[in-house]
């Protein structure tokens, strides 16, 4: 596991051909780890008929505030958006 | 002999199985491929849409009623929801991990997929039309407050709004607030207060009548 409670990440902002569960309005978005979920198995490889494994991949709930990720957001400064996202899509900020 | 368009009833559709929609070709194609490809069998098809028929908000009504009533069960829901709803003789279906996500008066939850319809079936019955309509999954995100309110749900700008997207292998169980003026109502007639929407986080639970 490489990211805890408080860590401040940034989801990837690359493209992927096929299957994945990265929300594209949140690729590049800096959040905070609001709780470190459990491991499962990668739904990129899973979703054409392979096992998701090895490894499995570390999923995290990410929080952000809604002002960063619509530039248009017209409520409240604490209004927050929570995702899941997987290990292998976050990055430190730099 | 002319053709006239005018004068005459039948539709000139495209030829298809009478009155189904699109998808429901492309569901049954896909079926008929899993089963004979053997990756499914027919039987187990039926028997999930028979299990999935047979859900009910109601038990998701009665974990929350149970939380509001007893504070040990309620820490317990909001640490693991799966252990709490066995502990209840429900079951919370295949899915790994279900998260329950409390409101309070300042903190309010709601869930969406923006992805597809992810939703915890096995405690809260089929998804609603809505919950896996286009706009819902994209305002939801976008304009939840707005999305509220047409849910009949204002929200005080002093309450901190968590839109959860349930993107992945988590499926979220909102446990609304309790309404005021119920402290004489046992748990049974809490849990007839507890709506499917207000576990989505759309709505608050009903009043007391």
């Amino acid at each position: 596991m490489t990211f805890s409670h408080g860590d401040a990440v940034r989801v990837a902002s690359r493209p992927h051909d096929g299957h994945h569960r990265t929300p594209s309005y949140l690729k590049g978005k800096l959040g905070i780890v609001e709780r470190v979920h459990e491991s499962f198995p990668n739904p990129e490889t899973r979703a054409y008929a392979e096992d998701g494994l090895p490894p499995q991949r570390r999923l995290y709930l990410i929080r952000f505030d809604q002002h960063a990720v619509w530039v248009d957001y017209d409520g409240p400064s604490g209004d927050g958006l929570l995702a899941d996202v997987f290990e292998h899509w976050l990055e430190m900020p730099a | 002999m002319s053709h006239d368009h005018h004068d005459h009833d039948h539709s000139h559709d495209p030829v298809t199985t009478s009155g189904e929609p699109p998808v429901a070709t492309r569901v049954r194609a896909l079926e008929e491929l899993l089963v004979e490809k053997n990756i499914l069998q027919r039987d187990e098809i039926l028997q999930r849409i028979d299990w999935l028929a047979s859900r009910r908000p109601g038990d998701g009504a009665r974990l929350v009623a149970r939380a509001w009533v007893d504070d040990s069960f309620r820490e317990r829901l909001l640490e693991d929801a799966r252990q709490a709803a066995l502990e209840l003789g429900l079951d919370p279906g295949p899915s790994p991990v279900v998260v329950a996500l409390e409101n309070t008066d300042t903190v309010h939850h709601m869930v969406v997929c923006t992805l597809c319809s992810c939703y915890p079936k096995a405690l809260l019955g089929p998804p609603p039309a809505w919950y896996k309509s286009l706009p819902y999954r994209s305002r939801a995100v976008s304009d939840p407050r707005g999305v509220l309110r047409e849910f009949g749900l204002t929200l005080e700008e002093n309450v901190e709004l968590r839109v959860v997207d349930s993107t992945a292998d988590i499926r979220y169980l909102v446990v609304p607030r309790r309404p005021s003026g119920t402290d004489s109502l046992d748990e049974e007639a809490l849990a007839a207060l507890v709506t499917r929407d207000s576990m989505i986080g759309v709505s608050q639970p009903l009043a007391d009548a």
